[in-house]
């Protein structure tokens, strides 16, 4: 063996990104809708599956399926073992300094609850202040309202520009004394801006201010090493990130996840239980309470090791490909409006068509095979910020074409044509 | 693309640019709002309402083409119409738009041409969001109604 020269893949060089060897790895693309070859452009709501995921899922049902770290048989050593594994790919994924820093959570909504719950509750107090930007998803903005409802505190929002990106001064204008965290998201599922996340934490850190980062739409299309950012918290869900849905990652510094009270009580979370006193478990199972998603965490890491082997960086270039071509393409259709035109930018094409109603689009783009998201993204403020109800979004996934790029703009062009 | 020119059809186009009746009513003594908060469509109904029957209509807000059509044509129909055959026409329309006629909905004038509809589920809220609102509006109710 070891005279045998070490593969591409060995020596960590992915191989040529070919698009349509890629497309052949999700069965879902190969389908018509409405007589029409799909083309599927809602990737920031959920991407689609490779086989390689539902066969690792289906295999853990089909030959290893058991509780985890508690039989002493050998399909429990398995699960606890293939589910284990996982944290570590995670940890690599993230580049995250040890293992125990990985959390599995059902997506990034529970992983923001579950620092607002716990960090937010033990270190935010009446009059205090949370500082988020006017970018968030209504995920890193619920959480944080509730919290400030319930302890007095007061929610901060940094502005943005009419390109849609973060006013960064300003947003240190906003870091006070009563700042107890900032939370914000890594790239903006709305608009496609991808924030300063490394200058935001620089200028919090410079106040002792921790950073959560919502990391759900960044984590599929750029490589993310959160002890680069600096980032205390890094959340992802693995539904965007061509895993399963109901599981997610929260990343946090060992620090601040030791001194954090737990989340939910239950099984697993604890070292020993009497009715007197309990002595939590040691990290990360502390804010693992209950019998896991066992076979979506393992869905999850086979997500993770089908993105290492195409190679973040390639899929990077490959989205800022098929981004530049639509926004050019698209951009140049006579009433065509670009919401979110950042110059860090990344997956996403918002856009607006005059007098026509982004549900009007919606439907007649369905009608040409084309899926994409019509409404508030679930980023309500940013909508009043643009002073629009909602938009048209087509965001790209790792699998998509400029071929598919120029059946969009044909789509649009037909919106044009059906509503006069 | 047959399906599409049936959705939207000219006149349901014509109304959405040109909506009829789109004012709010200062002397209206029902009102009520309708709100689907994924898609963003947002109206509210104003009504005048003398003895016993609906003397004036309007509506403002913003929404798809479907749903302002909708809100529009609506108030053409209604305007002197009885609470109860205001509660008739709503039944006939729902019945049309959803596909779950029995030929009631055959006696509908104008508003068959949202007949449409009911090839796209989907949109079925947003046809029916501005009448659900102006039931609300009869019957007094205050929360803001949503069709999602």
């Amino acid at each position: 063996m070891s005279t045998v020269a070490k593969t591409p893949h060995e020596i960590h060089v992915a191989p040529a990104f070919d698009v349509q060897k890629v497309r052949k790895d999700f069965p879902v693309l190969d389908q018509k809708v409405h007589g029409k070859p799909l083309v599927y452009l809602d990737n920031a709501a959920t991407t689609q599956k490779p086989l390689a995921v539902m066969e690792a899922i289906e295999n853990y049902y089909r030959h290893d399926n058991s509780n985890i770290h508690r039989g002493v048989h050998a399909l429990s050593e398995r699960a606890t073992e293939a589910y284990e594994a996982v944290r570590v790919a995670a940890q690599k994924f993230l580049n995250a300094a040890d293992s125990k820093e990985i959390i599995f959570v059902r997506g990034t909504t529970e992983g923001i609850n579950l620092v607002a719950q716990t960090y937010g509750r033990k270190n935010v107090g009446p009059g205090d202040e949370v500082l988020i930007t006017a970018l968030e998803h209504h995920s890193n903005i619920v959480p944080w309202q509730l919290l400030c409802e319930e302890k007095g505190a007061k929610l901060r929002v940094a502005p943005i520009n009419d390109r849609g990106e973060l006013r960064l001064e300003e947003f240190e204008k906003l870091l006070g004394p009563k700042t107890k965290i900032v939370a914000v998201g890594h790239l903006s599922n709305a608009l496609g801006t991808i924030n300063p996340v490394r200058e935001i934490v620089r200028m919090a850190h410079a106040r002792n201010i921790p950073v959560l980062v919502d990391g759900a739409q960044a984590a599929p299309r750029m490589p993310v090493d959160v002890q680069s950012l600096d980032c205390d918290f890094y959340a992802i869900s693995g539904h965007k990130m061509y895993g399963p849905t109901g599981i997610g990652v929260l990343y946090g510094k060992t620090r601040l996840l030791e001194a954090m009270p737990p989340y939910q009580g239950g099984g697993d979370m604890i070292a020993s239980v009497t009715f007197d006193k309990t002595i939590y478990n040691r990290l990360p199972y502390k804010f693992e309470a209950g019998t896991p998603n066992i076979a979506d965490t393992i869905g999850l890491g086979a997500a993770i090791e089908y993105l290492n082997g195409l190679g973040m960086e390639q899929i990077e270039a490959h989205e800022a490909d098929l981004l530049t071509y639509a926004t050019s393409k698209v951009g140049a259709i006579p009433g065509v409006q670009l919401i979110g035109t950042a110059h860090e930018k990344a997956g996403v094409l918002s856009f607006v068509m005059e007098d026509i109603h982004p549900h009007d689009i919606g439907t007649i783009l369905d009608r040409e095979g084309i899926a994409v998201r019509t409404g508030h993204h679930c980023a309500q403020p940013v909508m009043q910020r643009f002073n629009i109800p909602a938009t048209a979004r087509a965001s790209f996934g790792l699998y998509n074409t400029r071929g598919e790029v120029d059946a969009l703009a044909a789509g649009i062009r037909k919106v044009r044509e059906v509503m006069g | 693309m047959s399906e599409l020119r049936e959705l939207y059809q000219e006149v349901i186009l014509e109304h959405s640019k040109k909506p009829r009746n789109y004012r709010a009513l200062d002397g209206a003594n029902h009102r009520a709002e309708g709100y689907n908060p994924l898609c963003g469509d947002h109206f509210t109904v104003y009504l005048d309402v003398k003895d016993g029957k609906i003397s004036d209509i309007g509506f403002q807000g913003s929404g798809c083409a479907i749903s302002k059509a909708s809100a529009s044509m609506m108030t053409q129909t209604l305007k002197g119409k009885t609470a109860a055959e205001a509660e008739e026409v709503f039944t006939r329309f729902h019945d049309l738009v959803t596909g779950h006629g029995s030929g009631s909905e055959q006696d509908l004038g104008k508003l068959a041409v949202f007949a449409g509809v009911s090839e796209f589920p989907l949109r079925v809220k947003c046809a029916t969001l501005a009448w659900h609102a102006l039931r609300a509006a009869l019957r007094g109710e205050e929360q803001a109604v949503s069709t999602e």
